[in-house]
């Protein structure tokens, strides 16, 4: 950075405007230590960075829509929906652990367990067949939530273990086959919808937006900031930091079990060996989206438009055919990359 | 062993102290003594070859693992440097073997670069850095291949794989035990070694004293992915064909398990060489011991899990304030 540039973030350009009010805390959940009003181009990169992937999700979008003539049309488009929910559901729960400085590997098996127990829940009826995995899903998350907070163990190797754990547990419990969902009621949950639209997306468009709300709107989704923010300030203030864990990797768990038993009952049968590296793709959604791994900073809207991005840079390379998945892996790869390293240099303009 | 450590730890009870430092010891020692005594055919010079033999790409991953750990750091990548050095070996077979090892082992070092670039030179976490060359380097790895396996007839190759010294001793266990002795050398006896502990023990602190902290995250990022590289040649060489879809795949995993329940805190400021080999025959002999007593794999995975808790717990640093 340029000399000139310092000064011009020291001295405010422009005529000098009347200080605005202090903000109400609601409206500013980055907890900020400066005293000096943020610079132009500071808050242009604060701007930027939250907005970045919104603003790629419209660009990517339009582009898509003049390339590939299919790819506006109502059967496509309800397609990208299905396929990306049962993600949304497991990255609003990992936008609240990341949010609290925290990480949450598990989700993928959990997802995994949640439809094996689907199936196993489903001899009994539908309710069981989804409460029995929303359960399960939630102790799993509640006892790595204890470990994380109460005993003050790595959020990465917890969930490390509790990857190996549900992911074997599923393998057990199915014996290493399908399990298929009985009953006509519990698989109707996955396979009819309204409007074109499958239940599942409704389900996971309700799940952000109260995602979305509990984040900004309550005592709970501040604190989460206030912990990822900085976790013995928020200790002093008062705070039950474990308390405020436990709750985050309980409703990851719940969640990702549900969109487990979610698509199980879509393709009739829960797959032991499904969602293999999905926790990949949740961390790079939430990522993408504009929360920092560093916790403390980070919107649902974002989160919402990462999991819409890579789904549709996936769509688009299935349209363009004899590209194999791989190619998928490779973009996915290189634009979290990107992404990550655009986000640094934001941050770091904001912060210096 | 090799067990360097710049900052003495707080002191707990003499007992916990003791299970923490050598817990690994006691596990790997009642796993043995429980295949001796359960286990039958384990007691054959055939069996524990086997099982050396099945440790060695573990073994290799969790050594570099170990150092990048040593930084405070992560290396997801390693299982997907692994496809990629599988990938790229077939290629380079037609200029000999030789030529094709070093220039599979130097794509590694590239791969490593990337990474610890990201992490030392642009400043982003690792889990970060080395989260999206996992996802993006299998991608790799499976383009370089043309998405399908390849059969390697190179004689040099394939020996790497099945040669025997003595009729008894592998040639892959005896590299894996030079890489031990070079990086339990490089841990213990070089600078560099001691810069790692440092720079993992209080990164500030090592900046303030002028060690170069980027030069060094770099160089144990390189060593991780050439490990790696060098475990995915030494597999593709045992199976005899390059499988880049599978090969390595969710090792890191093993190898991160390996490196902790050896007795390497995650916090980094400490490397226990010895303690990882330990870990690595552990989490070996566990899956073994199931297998053997067709036992589902299954259960071998939930108990990992369990061993894995049990030993951050131990070693959870002692609860301040």
């Amino acid at each position: 950075m340029s000399g000139s540039d310092v000064g011009s973030r020291d001295l405010p350009e422009g005529p000098p405007r009347a200080s605005p009010p202090l903000p109400p805390a609601l409206d500013e959940p980055t907890v900020r230590a400066t005293s000096v009003r943020p610079g132009r181009r500071e808050r242009l990169a604060g701007a930027l960075q939250r907005n970045v992937s919104l603003g790629l999700l419209v660009l990517v979008a339009l582009a898509a829509t003049l390339a590939f003539p299919d790819f506006a049309s109502r059967a496509n488009l309800s397609n990208v929906a299905i396929q990306n929910a049962l993600l949304a559901l497991v990255a609003v729960g990992m936008t609240f652990v990341i949010i609290s400085g925290g990480i949450d590997l598990s989700v993928g098996s959990v997802f995994a367990l949640g439809g094996v127990l689907a199936g196993l829940g489903s001899a009994w009826g539908p309710v069981v067949a989804l409460l029995l995995p929303l359960l399960v899903g939630l102790a799993i998350g509640a006892f790595q939530g204890l470990l994380i907070g109460r005993a003050r163990m790595a959020p990465f190797i917890v969930t490390l273990a509790g990857l190996l754990f549900a992911r074997g547990a599923a393998l057990a419990i199915s014996d290493q086959l399908p399990m298929p969902i009985q009953g006509e009621a519990a698989r109707m949950v996955g396979q009819s919808g309204v409007a074109g639209l499958a239940y599942p997306v409704f389900i996971a468009l309700a799940v952000v937006g109260s995602g979305a709300v509990v984040l900004n709107r309550t005592r709970y989704g501040q604190s989460l900031f206030a912990i990822g923010g900085s976790e013995e300030a928020a200790r002093l203030m008062g705070l039950t930091v474990w308390r405020s864990k436990l709750i985050a990797y309980a409703t990851t768990g719940a969640l990702s079990a549900l969109a487990g038993a979610l698509l199980a009952s879509r393709l009739g049968s829960g797959l032991p060996t499904a969602a293999q590296g999905m926790e990949l793709n949740a961390i790079a959604a939430v990522v993408i989206g504009g929360t920092l791994l560093t916790g403390g900073a980070g919107t649902m809207s974002g989160t919402l438009a990462g999991v819409l991005l890579l789904g549709i840079i996936q769509n688009l390379i299935n349209q363009v055919g004899n590209l194999g998945s791989y190619t998928q892996q490779v973009v996915s790869g290189a634009f979290l990359l990107v992404v990550v390293v655009v986000q640094r240099y934001l941050t770091r303009e904001q912060r210096l | 062993m090799a067990d360097t450590s710049v900052v003495s730890r707080g002191h707990r009870s003499g007992v916990s102290d003791w299970l923490r430092e050598r817990g690994v010891y006691v596990a790997l020692a009642l796993v043995l003594a429980l295949n001796l005594a359960v286990t039958s055919n384990f007691a054959s010079t055939g069996s524990i070859v086997l099982q050396l033999i099945e440790v060695v790409p573990i073994l290799l991953v969790a050594l570099g693992l170990s150092l990048v750990i040593g930084t405070e750091g992560i290396d997801l990548s390693v299982g997907s440097v692994m496809a990629i050095a599988a990938g790229v070996l077939p290629l380079y077979l037609g200029y000999g073997a030789v030529p094709a090892i070093l220039i599979t082992l130097a794509v590694g070092a590239l791969v490593g670069l990337l990474n610890g670039t990201l992490v030392a030179l642009v400043g982003i976490q690792p889990i970060v850095a080395t989260l999206g060359v996992l996802v993006g380097g299998r991608g790799l790895a499976q383009v370089i291949a043309g998405g399908q396996q390849q059969r390697i007839s190179d004689d040099t190759i394939r020996a790497l794989g099945s040669l025997r010294l003595a009729g008894v001793l592998p040639v892959s266990v005896l590299i894996a035990f030079s890489a031990v002795l070079v990086i339990s050398w490089v841990t213990r006896r070089t600078t560099f070694g001691r810069h790692v502990v440092a720079v993992g023990g209080n990164r500030r602190a090592s900046r303030f004293s002028g060690l170069p902290v980027r030069r060094t995250l770099l160089g144990v990022y390189v060593l991780s992915a050439v490990l790696a590289a060098l475990a995915g040649i030494l597999a593709t060489a045992r199976l005899g064909a390059s499988d880049t879809p599978n090969v390595g795949q969710l090792i890191e995993l093993s190898g991160i398990t390996a490196v902790v329940v050896g007795g390497t805190p995650l916090s980094g400021g400490r490397v226990r060489i010895l303690g990882t080999v330990a870990g690595a025959l552990l989490m070996q002999l566990l899956n073994a011991t199931f297998i053997m007593n067709n036992l589902p794999y299954t259960y071998a995975q939930m108990i990992q899990a369990v061993i894995i808790l049990v030993a951050i717990y131990a070693q959870r640093p002692g609860v301040s304030s």
